[in-house]
């Protein structure tokens, strides 16, 4: 097993693909060539569809927005182990789960724009909106899992945090509670090592964070989180062991957050910009790119054409989003319980004509 | 004296107040290196070291928490939360201990402590970074609840809210901590708290309100010079409130309209209606009107405008009540 081999007490972090595109052989998972290209493919289309997120917001045509560069990896990997109808409980930074897992860009956009819609997903989908609570979305995790085990459902819940989200309460209250209950959750802690200007060691004391889940009776383990092979087989390791009702799984993706904590901040107030560079080395794009043209998969003209198809792509999904209708009146108010009571009719009606024609 | 925004008022009180009293500390999310992620605490890590100005952990129960005991055991913490939506991890702190330790221990053991934290829509801004739910505090007994509107008030009222020996939570306006400069003096520059500021004198209306709604009340009062005369107060302490300055107004005028940023049920207006109701109900000439947000989650960017109150809502208020 993966976390016995790479027990956090151990100070051991899993690597499969190396910095030169070579894999370590014993641990290669030998996914087929078409997995493979689509996982490249998630990953260049949310490093596009980031970038023009960015750009959106610096043209006044989206609002704050936190970019996900560099943490790709950590975000597609997993991804690529989950199952349909597994589920997704994330925080605000995992545009590549949930690209891959087939939530359409249109929709997230148009949530970072401003619009309740962009979290109405399609039917169906197995994935909780955004919450931007640090940390507040750990609990439900757990409740999901509790469910669908007492449902009598084979299926797991990844849920998602920062570094920053591991000193919340619910952190603790909610990987104790799956410890106990023996859920079938994996908690992916994505250690970007920043939370805004915080640096991880302001966060705990503790060497990982991995670590925390011996304390909480199950297996951690950290991993190196612009490796997405790696992140694809502990993630998959995690996910048996939770359908196997073996209990919970705690990773610690090791990544780095690349951009600004937002487009509100600017992270040079307490970064190095050494560190920037040093952590561009290890960009999960270039490094699965270079894995790619060793196999003979991938070339400069592949390259080209896909850049090329997905930033069209881009383009259609802000036009989409762009396009949507803004919400009316009725919409702010329709949905604050199932059935509007009189009282509420009544304010809306009042609001209506104090409005007058902007209603 | 300088013009300052909201901001550099906050700062420079903080700042004076440091240098005052060496019990005071500061403690929150991103206030040192970062000085704070709207800058209220911007140069303080520098100046006072990170003994005193703390960048805690991601835990708003932990910094309210700890807060509480170092105020407890002699310091004057200023707890920052960074959005007034992220506070509600530590109101189980606020209620349950900050509010209650003095009558809890008979007066041996107090809580002086301030929670600053940033309040209010009208910014478009991400869910939760758009809250107004004072009253959710005002309903505590042992709580004092502060809203500054301008970068001086914003001065007099810190200062007194951080010398305060109770626990007093520090209400800024997001909305204004950049929207208007305005002289304030250096130095010490204290305004009492639970008095209301008579902001203009008029004989026909009384307007309430408070923060982020004073510069909204002020747009609409000025575009009925001349046809409709307001009283206009901007109440300042939440609670305890000011009450005689609200009644002795209602009193001379007969009318009033009170301005609400939060939703309309179970707020702070309704409780000035009812103080309004006890004590001056045989002086009124109209119902009170309340001017407030609907009962709805505050919507994300694209549907804020029809939730955030306007010049012209307050307008459309005062002129129903002045002609009722
Ligand atoms: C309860 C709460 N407190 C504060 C914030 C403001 N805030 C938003 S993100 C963030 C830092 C989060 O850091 P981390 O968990 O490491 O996630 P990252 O942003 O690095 O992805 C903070 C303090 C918040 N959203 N929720
Ligand atoms: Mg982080």
């Amino acid at each position: 097993m993966l976390t016995d081999d790479y027990h956090p007490l151990k100070g051991k972090r899993l690597e499969v693909l190396k910095a030169d595109g070579s894999v370590v052989k014993e641990l290669d998972p030998k996914l087929d060539d078409a997995t493979l290209l689509s996982i490249y493919r998630t990953m260049v289309l949310t490093r596009l569809a980031d970038d023009k997120a960015v750009k959106l917001q610096r043209q006044g045509r989206l609002g704050a927005y936190p970019p996900t560069k560099g943490q790709e990896a950590s975000q597609i990997g997993p991804a690529v182990a989950m199952e349909k109808d597994d589920w997704t409980v994330w925080a605000f930074r995992e545009l590549g789960n949930l690209i891959h897992r087939g939530v359409p860009l249109w929709r997230l956009y148009l949530y970072w724009m401003g619009n309740e819609e962009g979290s109405n997903y399609v039917e169906g989908q197995r994935i909780t909106p955004s919450a931007v609570p640090v940390g507040s979305q750990i609990p439900h995790s757990v409740g999901i899992a509790y469910a669908a085990r007492s449902r009598k459902e084979r299926t797991a819940v990844v849920c998602y945090f920062g570094d920053g989200g591991t000193s919340e309460g619910e952190f603790h209250e909610g990987l104790n509670f799956a410890g106990v209950w023996k859920t079938p959750n994996v908690f992916i802690c994505q250690n970007n090592q920043w939370a805004i200007s915080v640096p991880r060691s302001r966060q705990t004391a503790a060497d990982t964070i991995a670590q925390k889940a011996i304390a909480y009776g199950f297996p951690g383990i950290q991993v190196d989180g612009n490796d997405v092979l790696a992140m694809y087989i502990a993630t998959n390791e995690a996910l048996e062991r939770a359908r196997n009702g073996e209990g919970p799984t705690l990773i610690e993706s090791y990544t780095y957050r690349m951009g600004d904590h937002t487009t509100s901040d600017d992270a040079t107030r307490y970064r190095l910009e050494k560190e920037l560079e040093e952590w561009a080395q290890k960009d999960p794009i270039k490094r699965f790119r270079t894995y790619l043209v060793n196999r003979g998969l991938w070339d400069d003209a592949k390259e080209t054409a896909l850049n090329e198809e997905l930033a069209a792509f881009v383009e259609e999904a802000v036009k989409k989003a762009e396009a949507y209708p803004r919400p009316t009146l009725e919409d702010t108010f329709k949905f604050t319980y199932e059935k509007m009571p009189e009282e509420l009719e009544e304010q809306l009606a009042a609001l209506r004509d104090d409005l007058g024609k902007e209603g | 004296m300088a013009l300052m925004n909201m901001v550099q008022a906050i700062n420079t009180t903080l700042k004076e107040e440091m240098e005052r009293d060496e019990s005071v500390v500061i403690l929150g999310e991103d206030v040192g290196t970062d000085g704070g992620v709207f800058r209220l605490t911007e140069g303080l890590l520098a100046k006072f070291g990170p003994e005193r100005v703390i960048d805690t952990p991601l835990a708003e129960a932990g910094i309210v928490g700890t807060s509480i005991g170092m105020a407890m055991n002699g310091l004057r913490p200023i707890a920052e939360v960074q959005f007034m939506g992220f506070s509600y991890l530590a109101l189980n702190q606020m209620i349950c201990h900050a509010a209650r330790m003095r009558n809890r221990t008979r007066g041996r053991l107090s809580v002086p402590m301030v929670l600053r934290m940033p309040y209010g829509a009208g910014v478009k801004a991400l869910e939760h970074h758009s809250e107004s739910t004072e009253a959710l505090y005002c309903q505590i007994p042992g709580l004092k609840v502060v809203v500054p509107s301008t970068p001086l008030e914003a001065k007099g009222l810190l200062t007194s809210a951080i010398r305060d020996p109770d626990p007093v939570v520090f209400l800024e306006p997001t909305r204004s901590y950049r929207m208007l400069k305005e002289e304030v003096p250096e130095g010490e520059y204290l305004i009492p708290l639970s008095q209301a500021r008579k902001v203009q004198d008029g004989k026909d209306v009384t307007v309430i309100g408070w923060g982020a709604m004073m510069p909204l009340i002020q747009k609409a009062v000025d575009s009925l010079r001349g046809k409709v005369s307001c009283d206009v107060l901007d109440l300042r302490t939440l609670s305890p409130a000011d009450w005689k300055a609200v009644i002795a107004s209602v009193k001379d005028t007969g009318r009033a309209v009170v301005v609400q940023e939060a939703p309309r049920s179970f707020g702070v207006g309704a409780e000035i209606v009812a103080r309004i109701n006890e004590k001056a109900l045989l002086s009124l000439e109209a119902p009170v009107e309340r001017v407030t947000a609907p009962d709805v989650t505050v919507p994300l960017p694209k549907g804020e405008d029809y939730y955030y109150i306007s010049p012209d809502r307050i307008i459309k208020a005062i002129m129903r009540t002045a002609s009722y």
